[in-house]
């Protein structure tokens, strides 16, 4: 037994998190500013926050993942990072060549009270930024929220920098997509694309963090926001934001500078949420949703319809960011499963009102959690038993121990590929979420029957 | 001659190469630590710029004293309840990342190596301290664990906002009746994780090592230091000393557990894998009990041999030493099949290596049986003794950097000090070739006329890798995709990708398997596509009637 030290019975905790359901902002905010492109990522602090980021984003996406760090020693931690970010900076752009740093703090340079704003300022009076070159910032300290906030805090820092009215609007539309895989970034661009309509996605991560191989290493891929593209988007006609806390911030941020209305709502994961945002978009862009995408969501219905035997009632386990939980739950209470043990790392209450709100009807408790943790998850589901366990990489030792199917969704998975390739938002997404369930509940029945029902047909 | 010198100058010449593309200053700085291996006239080797504080702005890979006191040093230990008090993230990344393997005695024996465990503290306990939290996490963990001990890890804000953590221990160390002990392993100590495994050993020492003195079984008994079972390698270690009747009382710390640790003054040697990592602990435990050290080195296999026949030498021994022989014997014809195997396919490939600790000088002596040759290599976290060797300790000069770094004052213990050998059979075995309390360093170990960089930077190894396309480049995960992109193979030597163990003969094995299997890889001939190796045609056939 893996997790053999875990017993059934939860106790209340206020001291011990146990195997965390969440990580720190700046790891979200990294990632974030690996969406804009020929921008180079700097976490002010010391340097194990810059390795561990890196080393963590880079076993998820199995990319190159470049950030440079402040390198914070005792001298730095006393008497405050300013020297050292105007040294890192003049040194970056002599180096590195990016066209933008993007830099978020770290727990110790928030504690010390570094203000970024200054330090930029006064980096731009020094004449250590070349012409043309930007510095960006986020405030991400990692003892509030969770990467998510990091992410939602470096978005928002893209827009204050970067977004600019001209007074005139033009008919192009803003999509956050969320803090979701660059396939999915792809694939909400892709879905706008079959509409008809013009985008600006930020951050964007397709190409940049799901690469292609072609011998050449390159420190900023083809990928990415352009600048000329984020400054566009104060003239666009409207922002959709996909996931409210990782998105919400940056659109509400974006109306004020620059007047774009803004639309937030759930990240497009199922088929409720698919048809919430391909209606948004077709209400917001004023088009008609076409053929094309009738045809995709007519798939997904066909695969649900055909399988629905399988899904039935069947009682799944469920960790990862609010997002994408609360998006994942609708789809599973659609496909007529339970999802009976839900629980988030991110502190936020409204998370949890929104989980017992979908799941109201259900004929079954449900238990749900914000700023929860494995180990109480674990508990839950050795007290009452699932059939599924859904999260990133680290459930496979809970599902190991309690001999759960398992299927890998979410931030971080270092044990499987496809996340980076194959989406999960959008209707042929679902498709693909559909599959992965089936094919770990399925395994589990042929592995389970006896020889005179293991069938070749189901 | 001549020749060398040409290779030499050309080196020179990438050096200033790589040089001008930095700001003064910082070229300044990492010509230091930038170094062409070769004797001056006088066979002085040049002196290396090691363990200074990296600049900021330049990538580099190297981690914190967190990342080396929790991550490293204590990580593998499965039977303590690691405490990480600080926010979220500093636990999240030291969770099972390291591919440290462990294997309990039984099923039901303790195992906490899968769980992380932190104080997650919140902007309120960043406002108003955060100790009366810790305290509540170690009874939590007391409560739902009983583990034998529990050890607290700071992070950077919990040394800002002055959490005591060391008095919070000692209270629950009263009030629970087990053993709790802190470690202020702030991310910002030092100049990397070195710091940490300092201040890791420091801990270990003062708080765990010599708590049992029931002197175990075995004619033989050794400690095993600076080995982390990456891989399991450990397993493989102790599948061989065992075969030669050597007994492990402890290692550390891979595989271990910390009733080994209190019970391993009891061994009569040290041998020390990973010098730069845990020397300290050698010398302290050498100084208060007596236990002489010797440096070993288990990766390949010649070197393994080489190691186990200096242990048997050590005990003066004629039937350990011909037990030894006998393993030796016993191993080294499948050692040497598959290295026959792999060699033809891997002869005259060029390699380089950058990592941690003593990996990049060790892992040398694999390629250097499989026929390859190392053109650079260098050191994440290294200091000037691990390149140059101990004999430079006295002209190290102390900054303020390692000045904040506890030194503990060792005496001799007033009951337990017992020196195993006394100085005149140190002294004879001395003349019979082995060396107590001495390491070499890489630089001598190293080809002349060969790259040695200090705390590479990413800029850096673009550049080497542009202009010598080597065959293979060894590092760590943060490195890995950017050296794949440019069409190199990589191989993790801090975790071993999907490999391992390496050490031993066992690990030699593996490891002709794997980089045969990596720099013959069919992969890397498919990167330009076919219509790119060619020329367009420019011309059509056209049909005349």
């Amino acid at each position: 037994m893996l997790l053999r030290h875990t017993s059934a019975e939860p106790v209340e905790r206020t001291g011990l998190m146990i195997n965390p359901a969440k990580t720190c902002q700046p790891i979200g905010a990294m990632y974030a500013a690996l969406g804009l492109h020929g921008c180079l990522p700097h976490s002010h602090g010391s340097q194990g926050c810059c390795a561990y980021h890196r080393s963590a984003l880079t076993r998820h996406y199995r990319e190159p993942v470049m950030a440079a760090t402040s390198s914070f020693t005792e001298g730095a931690s006393v008497f405050g990072g300013q020297a050292n970010l105007l040294q890192a900076i003049d040194n970056i752009f002599t180096v590195y060549e990016p066209d933008i740093i993007a830099v978020h703090t770290t727990c110790l340079s928030e504690t010390i009270g570094d203000d970024l704003n200054q330090i930029a300022i006064k980096a731009r009076d020094e004449g250590k930024i070349p012409e043309g070159k930007f510095v960006i910032h986020a405030s991400t300290p990692s003892y509030v929220g969770s990467h998510v906030t990091g992410f939602a805090n470096m978005v928002q820092g893209m827009v204050k920098a970067f977004s600019e009215s001209t007074g005139k609007k033009n008919e192009t539309l803003n999509i956050i997509p969320g803090y979701v895989e660059p396939s999915d970034m792809e694939e909400v661009k892709r879905m706008a694309g079959l509409m008809g309509l013009k985008t600006i996605v930020f951050p964007d991560t397709s190409n940049v963090l799901n690469a292609p191989q072609t011998g050449k290493f390159r420190m900023y891929p083809k990928g990415g926001v352009t600048i000329a593209e984020m400054k566009a988007t104060g003239d666009s006609k409207a922002t959709i934001a996909l996931g409210p806390l990782a998105s919400d911030l940056a659109a509400r941020k974006l109306d004020a500078q620059c007047k774009v209305p803004c639309h937030t709502q759930e990240l497009p994961i199922g088929l409720q949420a698919t048809d919430r945002f391909v209606d948004t978009l077709r209400k917001v862009g004023g088009v008609s949703v076409p053929e094309s995408i009738a045809v995709e969501r007519g798939k997904l219905l066909d695969v649900m319809t055909d399988m629905q035997a399988w899904f039935y009632q069947k009682r799944v386990a469920l960790f990862g960011d609010p997002d994408s939980l609360v998006s994942l739950v609708e789809f599973l209470v659609a496909l007529d499963m339970h999802p009976v043990h839900v629980v988030t790392g991110t502190p936020g209450k409204a998370f949890e009102q929104k989980i017992r709100d979908l799941t109201a009807h259900l004929p079954v408790p449900v238990n749900v959690k914000a700023h929860g943790d494995l180990f109480l998850l674990h508990q839950w589901i050795k007290k009452e038993p699932v059939d599924l366990l859904m999260g990133n990489t680290y459930g496979k030792y809970m599902a190991r121990d309690e001999d759960l199917p398992f299927v890998r969704f979410g931030f971080p998975i270092f044990d499987r590929v496809g996340h980076s390739y194959f989406p999960t938002v959008g209707y042929m997404g679902g498709i693909r979420l559909m599959e992965k369930i089936l094919d770990a509940l399925l395994d589990r029945k042929d592995r389970d029957s006896p020889e005179e029902s293991f069938e070749l047909v189901i | 001659m001549s020749d060398e010198k040409n290779t030499a100058a050309k080196l020179e010449k990438i050096k200033a190469e790589i040089l001008a593309k930095y700001p003064t200053k910082v070229a300044r700085k990492r010509a230091k630590q930038i170094l062409v291996n070769r004797s001056d006239t006088n066979g002085k080797m040049p002196e290396v710029g090691a363990n200074v504080r990296t600049v900021p702005g330049i990538i580099t890979q190297r981690g914190c004293s967190y990342a080396g006191c929790k991550g490293v040093v204590l990580g593998p230990t499965r039977d303590i309840v690691n405490i990480t008090h600080g926010p979220v993230g500093c636990a999240y990344y030291s969770w099972l990342t390291r591919r440290n393997q462990t294997r309990p005695e039984s099923d039901t024996d303790e195992n906490f190596m899968n769980y992380c465990f932190t104080t997650d503290m919140q902007d309120e306990h960043i406002v108003f301290g955060g100790e009366k939290k810790l305290k509540q996490a170690i009874q939590e963990a007391f409560d739902l664990f009983h583990p034998k001990a529990i050890s607290v890890f700071s992070t950077c804000p919990v040394g800002l906002i002055g959490d005591d953590v060391h008095a919070v221990a000692r209270e629950m160390k009263e009030k629970l009746g087990i053993n709790v002990f802190a470690f202020s392993c702030e991310g910002y100590k030092g100049v990397s994780q070195s710091a940490g495994h300092h201040i890791a050993n420091n801990g270990i020492f003062t708080h765990v090592v010599g708590l049992n003195d029931t002197i175990g079984k075995g004619k033989f008994r050794i400690n095993l230091l600076g080995e982390y079972n990456i891989g399991g390698d450990s397993f493989e270690i102790e599948r061989i000393l065992d075969a030669c009747g050597i007994s492990l009382v402890s290692t550390y710390s891979g595989n271990s557990s910390i009733d080994h640790f209190a019970n391993s003054h009891t061994a009569d040697l040290n041998a020390i894998m990973c010098h730069r990592s845990i020397n300290y602990m050698a010398e302290m435990m050498e100084t208060k009990f007596g236990i002489p050290w010797i440096k070993v080195n288990f990766i390949g296999a010649e070197s393994t041999a080489k190691s186990l026949r200096k242990i048997a030498q050590y005990f003066e021994d004629e039937e350990l030493k011909a037990k030894v022989e006998e393993v030796i014997a016993a191993e080294m014809p499948a050692v040497m099949a598959s290295l026959e195997k792999a060699k033809p396919r891997c002869e005259g490939k060029r390699a380089m290596l950058f990592v941690g600790g003593s990996r990049a000088h060790h892992y040398q002596d694999l390629f250097g049986e499989l026929g390859m040759e190392t053109l650079a290599a260098g050191y994440e976290f290294g200091h000037r003794d691990d390149y140059e060797g101990r004999k430079v300790l006295p002209s190290i000069k102390i900054d303020a950097d390692s000045r904040n770094i506890e030194e503990l004052h060792i005496t001799p213990d007033a009951k337990r000090y017992d020196p195993r050998k006394d100085e005149e059979s140190l002294k004879k075995l001395e003349n019979e070739g082995i060396d107590f309390r001495e390491y070499g360093g890489m630089m001598p170990d190293m080809k002349e006329n060969t790259l040695v960089i200090d705390d590479i930077s990413q800029f850096e190894t673009e550049k080497l890798i542009e202009i010598f396309k080597p065959d293979i480049f060894c590092a760590g995960i943060k490195e890995k995709y950017a050296i794949q992109k440019s069409g190199i193979p990589m191989k993790q030597l801090h975790s071993y990708d999907s490999g391992g163990p390496y050490a031993g003969f066992k690990g030699a094995i593996n490891f002709y398997g794997e980089i045969e299997r990596m720099v013959n890889a069919k992969v890397w001939s498919f990167i330009t596509p076919p219509w790119a190796a060619e020329p367009e045609l420019s011309a059509n056939y056209a049909w005349v009637a």
